[in-house]
Protein backbone atom coordinates (compact mmCIF):
# COMPACT_ATOMS: atom_id res chain seq x y z
CA UNK A 1 0.00 0.00 0.00
CA UNK A 2 1.41 3.42 -0.81
CA UNK A 3 1.25 6.10 1.98
CA UNK A 4 -0.06 9.62 0.85
CA UNK A 5 3.05 11.13 1.83
CA UNK A 6 5.29 8.96 -0.51
CA UNK A 7 2.42 10.26 -3.61
CA UNK A 8 3.20 13.39 -2.68
CA UNK A 9 6.98 13.27 -2.23
CA UNK A 10 6.46 12.18 -6.79
CA UNK A 11 3.34 14.90 -7.11
CA UNK A 12 5.63 17.56 -5.93
CA UNK A 13 8.36 16.27 -8.17
CA UNK A 14 6.59 16.80 -10.61
CA UNK A 15 4.63 19.80 -10.44
CA UNK A 16 8.06 21.58 -9.08
CA UNK A 17 9.21 21.43 -12.90
CA UNK A 18 6.50 23.17 -14.38
CA UNK A 19 6.19 26.32 -11.73
CA UNK A 20 9.94 26.39 -11.61
CA UNK A 21 11.22 25.85 -15.31
CA UNK A 22 8.27 27.01 -17.16
CA UNK A 23 6.96 29.49 -14.23
CA UNK A 24 3.55 28.20 -14.29
CA UNK A 25 2.27 26.16 -11.90
CA UNK A 26 0.24 22.79 -12.97
CA UNK A 27 -2.71 21.40 -11.58
CA UNK A 28 -3.23 18.10 -10.65
CA UNK A 29 -6.81 15.93 -11.90
CA UNK A 30 -8.44 13.41 -10.26
CA UNK A 31 -6.06 10.25 -9.11
CA UNK A 32 -7.25 7.04 -9.87
CA UNK A 33 -6.29 3.40 -9.45
CA UNK A 34 -5.65 1.25 -12.85
CA UNK A 35 -5.22 -2.42 -12.49
CA UNK A 36 -3.00 -3.60 -16.05
CA UNK A 37 -0.61 -1.67 -17.85
CA UNK A 38 -1.75 1.89 -18.21
CA UNK A 39 -1.18 3.21 -21.37
CA UNK A 40 1.36 6.21 -22.20
CA UNK A 41 1.77 8.83 -24.46
CA UNK A 42 5.08 9.68 -27.20
CA UNK A 43 7.62 10.47 -24.42
CA UNK A 44 8.12 8.88 -20.96
CA UNK A 45 10.49 9.15 -18.58
CA UNK A 46 10.98 6.40 -16.19
CA UNK A 47 12.50 5.56 -12.71
CA UNK A 48 13.14 2.36 -11.09
CA UNK A 49 12.45 1.89 -7.25
CA UNK A 50 13.66 -0.88 -5.17
CA UNK A 51 14.20 -1.43 -1.55
CA UNK A 52 11.53 -0.63 0.93
CA UNK A 53 9.73 -0.41 -2.21
CA UNK A 54 9.50 -2.42 -5.53
CA UNK A 55 8.33 -0.96 -8.78
CA UNK A 56 8.62 1.76 -10.82
CA UNK A 57 7.56 5.98 -11.21
CA UNK A 58 7.20 7.34 -14.49
CA UNK A 59 5.51 10.58 -15.76
CA UNK A 60 4.60 10.13 -19.54
CA UNK A 61 3.50 13.36 -21.51
CA UNK A 62 2.77 13.86 -25.29
CA UNK A 63 4.28 15.46 -27.56
CA UNK A 64 2.66 18.72 -27.68
CA UNK A 65 2.27 19.27 -24.36
CA UNK A 66 6.63 18.85 -24.36
CA UNK A 67 6.28 21.39 -27.29
CA UNK A 68 4.76 23.95 -25.26
CA UNK A 69 6.79 23.70 -22.25
CA UNK A 70 9.95 24.15 -24.04
CA UNK A 71 8.72 27.24 -25.66
CA UNK A 72 7.78 28.47 -22.45
CA UNK A 73 11.48 27.00 -21.06
CA UNK A 74 12.69 30.06 -24.49
CA UNK A 75 14.20 26.54 -25.99
CA UNK A 76 13.98 26.82 -29.79
CA UNK A 77 15.14 23.33 -30.40
CA UNK A 78 11.99 20.79 -30.77
CA UNK A 79 14.04 17.69 -32.60
CA UNK A 80 13.15 14.10 -30.88
CA UNK A 81 16.22 14.13 -28.88
CA UNK A 82 15.22 17.55 -27.29
CA UNK A 83 11.79 16.00 -26.28
CA UNK A 84 13.77 12.35 -25.07
CA UNK A 85 15.87 15.34 -23.22
CA UNK A 86 13.12 17.26 -21.53
CA UNK A 87 10.99 14.22 -19.72
CA UNK A 88 14.10 13.13 -18.61
CA UNK A 89 14.75 16.24 -16.68
CA UNK A 90 11.38 15.73 -15.77
CA UNK A 91 12.03 12.41 -13.98
CA UNK A 92 15.63 13.24 -12.82
CA UNK A 93 13.52 16.43 -10.79
CA UNK A 94 10.78 13.63 -9.24
CA UNK A 95 13.95 10.98 -8.60
CA UNK A 96 15.83 14.00 -6.64
CA UNK A 97 12.88 14.99 -4.58
CA UNK A 98 12.46 11.08 -3.79
CA UNK A 99 16.30 10.54 -2.59
CA UNK A 100 15.62 13.72 -0.59
CA UNK A 101 12.51 12.77 1.58
CA UNK A 102 13.23 8.92 1.62
CA UNK A 103 16.94 8.46 1.92
CA UNK A 104 18.34 5.10 1.85
CA UNK A 105 15.32 3.56 1.96
CA UNK A 106 14.77 3.58 -1.42
CA UNK A 107 17.38 2.86 -3.86
CA UNK A 108 15.95 4.83 -6.73
CA UNK A 109 17.64 4.72 -10.38
CA UNK A 110 18.91 6.77 -13.13
CA UNK A 111 15.82 8.24 -14.84
CA UNK A 112 15.55 6.38 -18.36
CA UNK A 113 13.47 7.40 -21.61
CA UNK A 114 11.23 5.74 -23.79
CA UNK A 115 9.23 6.85 -26.82
CA UNK A 116 7.28 5.63 -29.91
CA UNK A 117 4.48 3.97 -30.72
CA UNK A 118 3.52 1.03 -27.60
CA UNK A 119 7.07 1.82 -26.18
CA UNK A 120 8.09 -1.86 -23.30
CA UNK A 121 7.26 0.21 -20.28
CA UNK A 122 8.02 -2.23 -17.28
CA UNK A 123 5.22 -3.47 -15.47
CA UNK A 124 5.02 -5.71 -12.86
CA UNK A 125 1.47 -8.39 -13.39
CA UNK A 126 -1.17 -8.05 -10.93
CA UNK A 127 0.69 -4.54 -9.95
CA UNK A 128 -2.04 -1.71 -9.78
CA UNK A 129 -1.23 2.01 -10.22
CA UNK A 130 -2.00 5.27 -9.05
CA UNK A 131 -2.55 7.60 -12.13
CA UNK A 132 -2.07 11.32 -11.39
CA UNK A 133 -3.37 13.19 -14.15
CA UNK A 134 -1.00 16.50 -14.29
CA UNK A 135 -2.69 19.10 -16.33
CA UNK A 136 -0.86 22.23 -17.83
CA UNK A 137 -2.17 24.87 -20.13
CA UNK A 138 -4.77 22.83 -22.75
CA UNK A 139 -2.81 19.77 -22.01
CA UNK A 140 -2.55 16.38 -19.78
CA UNK A 141 0.75 14.00 -19.03
CA UNK A 142 0.42 11.42 -16.25
CA UNK A 143 1.78 10.61 -13.11
CA UNK A 144 1.93 7.19 -12.95
CA UNK A 145 3.32 5.14 -9.43
CA UNK A 146 3.23 1.67 -9.60
CA UNK A 147 4.96 0.82 -6.34
CA UNK A 148 4.79 -2.51 -3.77
CA UNK B 1 42.03 52.13 -15.71
CA UNK B 2 41.49 49.08 -14.80
CA UNK B 3 40.13 46.40 -17.11
CA UNK B 4 37.45 44.20 -15.71
CA UNK B 5 38.64 40.76 -15.42
CA UNK B 6 36.39 38.06 -17.63
CA UNK B 7 35.71 35.01 -16.52
CA UNK B 8 35.77 32.07 -18.23
CA UNK B 9 32.71 29.54 -17.87
CA UNK B 10 32.56 25.38 -18.60
CA UNK B 11 29.13 23.74 -18.82
CA UNK B 12 29.09 20.49 -17.83
CA UNK B 13 25.42 18.40 -18.34
CA UNK B 14 24.36 15.76 -19.94
CA UNK B 15 21.09 17.19 -21.08
CA UNK B 16 21.10 19.07 -23.96
CA UNK B 17 17.95 21.31 -22.95
CA UNK B 18 20.40 22.13 -19.69
CA UNK B 19 23.73 23.06 -21.28
CA UNK B 20 21.78 25.76 -23.72
CA UNK B 21 19.86 26.70 -20.43
CA UNK B 22 22.39 27.74 -18.67
CA UNK B 23 24.53 28.81 -21.77
CA UNK B 24 21.60 31.83 -22.34
CA UNK B 25 20.08 32.55 -19.24
CA UNK B 26 23.92 33.32 -17.58
CA UNK B 27 23.83 37.44 -17.53
CA UNK B 28 27.72 38.54 -17.46
CA UNK B 29 28.99 40.71 -19.79
CA UNK B 30 32.58 39.59 -18.06
CA UNK B 31 31.77 35.74 -18.57
CA UNK B 32 32.50 33.83 -21.45
CA UNK B 33 31.53 30.22 -22.15
CA UNK B 34 34.57 28.60 -23.54
CA UNK B 35 32.82 24.99 -23.70
CA UNK B 36 30.76 22.95 -23.00
CA UNK B 37 30.90 18.90 -22.12
CA UNK B 38 28.31 16.09 -22.05
CA UNK B 39 29.71 14.04 -19.33
CA UNK B 40 33.15 13.72 -17.15
CA UNK B 41 34.93 12.31 -19.60
CA UNK B 42 34.59 14.87 -22.03
CA UNK B 43 35.05 17.63 -19.31
CA UNK B 44 38.42 16.17 -18.66
CA UNK B 45 39.14 16.35 -22.09
CA UNK B 46 37.99 20.02 -22.95
CA UNK B 47 39.42 21.51 -19.64
CA UNK B 48 43.19 22.06 -19.82
CA UNK B 49 42.51 23.65 -23.56
CA UNK B 50 39.60 26.07 -21.82
CA UNK B 51 41.58 26.69 -18.83
CA UNK B 52 37.81 27.63 -17.50
CA UNK B 53 38.10 29.76 -13.95
CA UNK B 54 34.15 28.55 -13.05
CA UNK B 55 32.39 25.28 -14.05
CA UNK B 56 28.41 24.53 -13.81
CA UNK B 57 28.43 20.79 -13.26
CA UNK B 58 25.43 18.35 -13.54
CA UNK B 59 26.42 14.83 -11.01
CA UNK B 60 24.20 12.25 -13.13
CA UNK B 61 25.82 11.55 -16.00
CA UNK B 62 26.87 8.59 -18.17
CA UNK B 63 31.00 7.28 -18.64
CA UNK B 64 31.72 9.57 -15.46
CA UNK B 65 29.50 11.69 -13.05
CA UNK B 66 30.37 14.26 -11.75
CA UNK B 67 31.51 13.34 -8.33
CA UNK B 68 34.62 11.97 -9.86
CA UNK B 69 34.85 14.95 -12.10
CA UNK B 70 34.91 17.51 -9.49
CA UNK B 71 37.74 15.86 -8.43
CA UNK B 72 39.69 15.15 -10.98
CA UNK B 73 39.24 19.19 -12.30
CA UNK B 74 40.52 20.27 -8.64
CA UNK B 75 43.33 18.13 -8.92
CA UNK B 76 44.25 19.66 -12.21
CA UNK B 77 43.39 23.29 -11.48
CA UNK B 78 42.82 23.99 -7.63
CA UNK B 79 41.94 27.80 -8.34
CA UNK B 80 38.74 26.20 -10.45
CA UNK B 81 35.24 27.12 -9.02
CA UNK B 82 32.41 24.69 -9.66
CA UNK B 83 28.99 24.93 -9.12
CA UNK B 84 26.80 21.42 -9.02
CA UNK B 85 23.49 21.78 -10.88
CA UNK B 86 21.28 18.83 -10.07
CA UNK B 87 18.40 17.69 -9.45
CA UNK B 88 19.72 15.31 -6.70
CA UNK B 89 18.15 17.05 -3.48
CA UNK B 90 19.54 15.30 -0.76
CA UNK B 91 21.72 16.96 1.85
CA UNK B 92 24.51 13.91 1.31
CA UNK B 93 25.28 14.25 -1.87
CA UNK B 94 26.02 17.70 -1.11
CA UNK B 95 28.07 17.57 1.15
CA UNK B 96 29.92 14.39 -0.70
CA UNK B 97 30.30 17.12 -3.71
CA UNK B 98 31.88 20.13 -1.51
CA UNK B 99 34.03 17.67 0.06
CA UNK B 100 35.66 16.42 -3.24
CA UNK B 101 36.04 20.41 -4.37
CA UNK B 102 32.94 22.12 -4.93
CA UNK B 103 31.88 25.35 -4.21
CA UNK B 104 28.43 25.85 -4.60
CA UNK B 105 24.71 23.98 -5.00
CA UNK B 106 22.03 24.76 -7.27
CA UNK B 107 18.92 22.09 -7.17
CA UNK B 108 17.38 21.69 -10.78
CA UNK B 109 14.98 23.33 -11.88
CA UNK B 110 15.75 26.73 -11.40
CA UNK B 111 15.39 29.94 -12.25
CA UNK B 112 17.27 32.53 -14.01
CA UNK B 113 17.32 34.24 -10.97
CA UNK B 114 18.66 31.47 -8.92
CA UNK B 115 21.30 30.81 -11.64
CA UNK B 116 22.90 34.30 -12.02
CA UNK B 117 23.02 34.63 -8.18
CA UNK B 118 24.82 31.73 -7.93
CA UNK B 119 27.77 31.99 -10.55
CA UNK B 120 28.04 35.65 -9.29
CA UNK B 121 28.56 33.74 -5.66
CA UNK B 122 31.17 31.47 -7.42
CA UNK B 123 32.81 34.61 -9.59
CA UNK B 124 33.01 36.55 -6.44
CA UNK B 125 35.14 34.16 -4.84
CA UNK B 126 37.30 33.32 -8.66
Amino acid sequence: MLYEQELKTFVEGTTNFFEVAAQQPATLGSPYLLEGTPAVHEYTGVITISGKREGVVYFTAPKAMLTVLLMKMQENDFSHETMRDLVGEVANTISGNARRDFGRDFVISVPSVLSGEKPDVPHKPGQRSFIIPINWRSHSAKLVVSLS
Amino acid sequence: MNARRAFKLMIVDDSNIMRRRIERSQQFEDLQVVGTAGNGVEALALFSQADPDVVTMDLTMPQMDGIECIGRLVALKPAVRILVISALADKATAVEAMERGANGFLNKPFTDRQLNEAIADLMRRA
